[in-house]
């Protein structure tokens, strides 16, 4: 059935790419093209779900945002991506599908907030993890993990207390599970703990 | 023990008890810990056991879980703090009435656990004077128990009387010391 849908799809919309997937089927949008190619998949192909939307940041690349739809049809049970790279790699901007997909509401909120993409015609597009007057994006591939030093959203309780937002000891981490063997002996832990902030790493 | 310890024999002293006042309201006070659960994440689910019938934190005189700051004592924070909610953790404390105690229940609340990131507040003692920390990820019931146990031990050791003299000479208590404040790694 997505087979098919994907040759119609490609056969109606000449611009569209297939795109490489080892599950589901992909396809690459252009961003201008985006409104137009959803509208289709939700009145005519019946891919009524909008499951996530998500980014992707690949660093020194160009176009270095890309924006991907996840939708599901609830009448076919098939599932189809979607791909759509931003022009511009400075200051990313997608439209939005606020218009056609209610879910597409938080989720392109958390995608602005974490990955920094302006949806265009947003109703209400805020931060909606972090804070308002947060600076970063934190999932962009130049932030470190631990955190960039930054004051409390509180000025009164950063008064008070003296206490701000400092980069996060990693200790030799992250600390991820090493996935495999008895549970009791794969809870999360750094992998590398040779080093701590205080003693630097060994150089090579 | 030590000399705070109430003693009453009724033949010797009749109907006289003499003691001290930091005695009597230690004992009033660590007997009657009204604690406020800052449940954030799962570690207020072993929170919540500790509370329940099978553990049942009744039997040492602190089962009043109230949830509002105003009539609570303890704050128990059972969770991850990240540096949003750090604000309102903040405000609640604030809200409670003195005298006020924190128990960071978990390795989240008390170090930022396995979260080293660039949301997790490292450790609520940063923001809030605290008084014992639970080590555990999450924490057994037992643990919480104990280190409420402690708690009162430590309730029972304090200056009352002082407190309340100091904190009515200035009008205000002195602001309890941030163990985490400034802290670098």
């Amino acid at each position: 059935m997505a087979e098919s849908d994907l040759a119609l799809l490609q056969e109606r919309f000449e611009y569209l790419t297939e795109r490489a997937s080892a599950d589901h089927p992909a396809v690459n949008c252009p961003a201008d093209k985006l409104i137009e190619l959803c509208t289709a998949l939700r009145d005519e192909f019946e891919y009524d779900m909008l499951i996530d939307v998500t980014a992707i940041d690949w660093d020194a690349q160009s176009p270095r945002f890309t924006g991907v739809y996840h939708f599901l049809s609830t009448t076919k049970h098939e599932y189809l991506r979607v791909a759509a790279d931003c022009t511009d790699d400075i200051n990313p901007v997608l439209p939005s599908l606020c218009g056609l997909y209610a879910a597409a509401d938080w989720h392109e909120r958390e995608t602005f907030d974490l990955m920094g993409i302006r949806y265009q015609d947003h109703p209400d597009l805020r931060r909606i993890l972090m804070w308002d007057d947060y600076p970063y994006h934190p999932l962009r591939k130049e932030f470190p993990l631990a955190g960039i030093e930054t004051p409390l959203p509180a000025a009164d309780v950063a008064e008070q207390t003296g206490a701000s937002l400092i980069a996060a000891p990693m200790m030799g981490g992250p600390f991820v599970s090493s996935g495999d063997g008895p549970m009791s002996q794969t809870e999360p832990r750094a992998r590398d703990e040779s080093w701590t902030e205080n003693k630097q790493k060994p150089s090579d | 023990m030590d000399q705070k310890t109430l003693a009453y024999d009724s033949k010797v002293e009749g109907e006289v008890i003499v003691t001290q006042a930091d005695a009597v309201i230690n004992w009033i006070r660590k007997h009657s810990v009204w604690p406020m659960p800052m449940g954030l994440a799962c570690c207020a689910i072993e929170l919540m056991a500790a509370g329940g019938s099978r553990f049942d934190m009744a039997r040492f005189g602190m089962e009043v879980m109230r949830f509002s700051p105003r009539q609570a004592d303890c704050m128990i924070v059972a969770g991850t703090v990240t540096y949003k909610m750090a604000e309102v953790v903040r405000r609640i404390y604030e809200q409670m009435a003195e005298p006020k105690w924190v128990v960071a229940m978990g390795a989240c609340a008390s170090t930022g656990g396995m979260y080293r990131s660039y949301a997790t507040m490292q450790g609520v003692d940063r923001i809030i004077p605290v008084d014992v920390y639970v080590s555990g990820c999450p924490p057994r019931p037992e643990a919480l128990l104990d280190a409420m146990i402690k708690l009162q031990d430590k309730i029972g050791r304090e200056s009352a009387v002082k407190n309340l003299t100091a904190a009515t000479a200035s009008k205000r208590a002195a602001a309890p010391e941030l163990a985490g404040a400034g802290k670098d790694y």
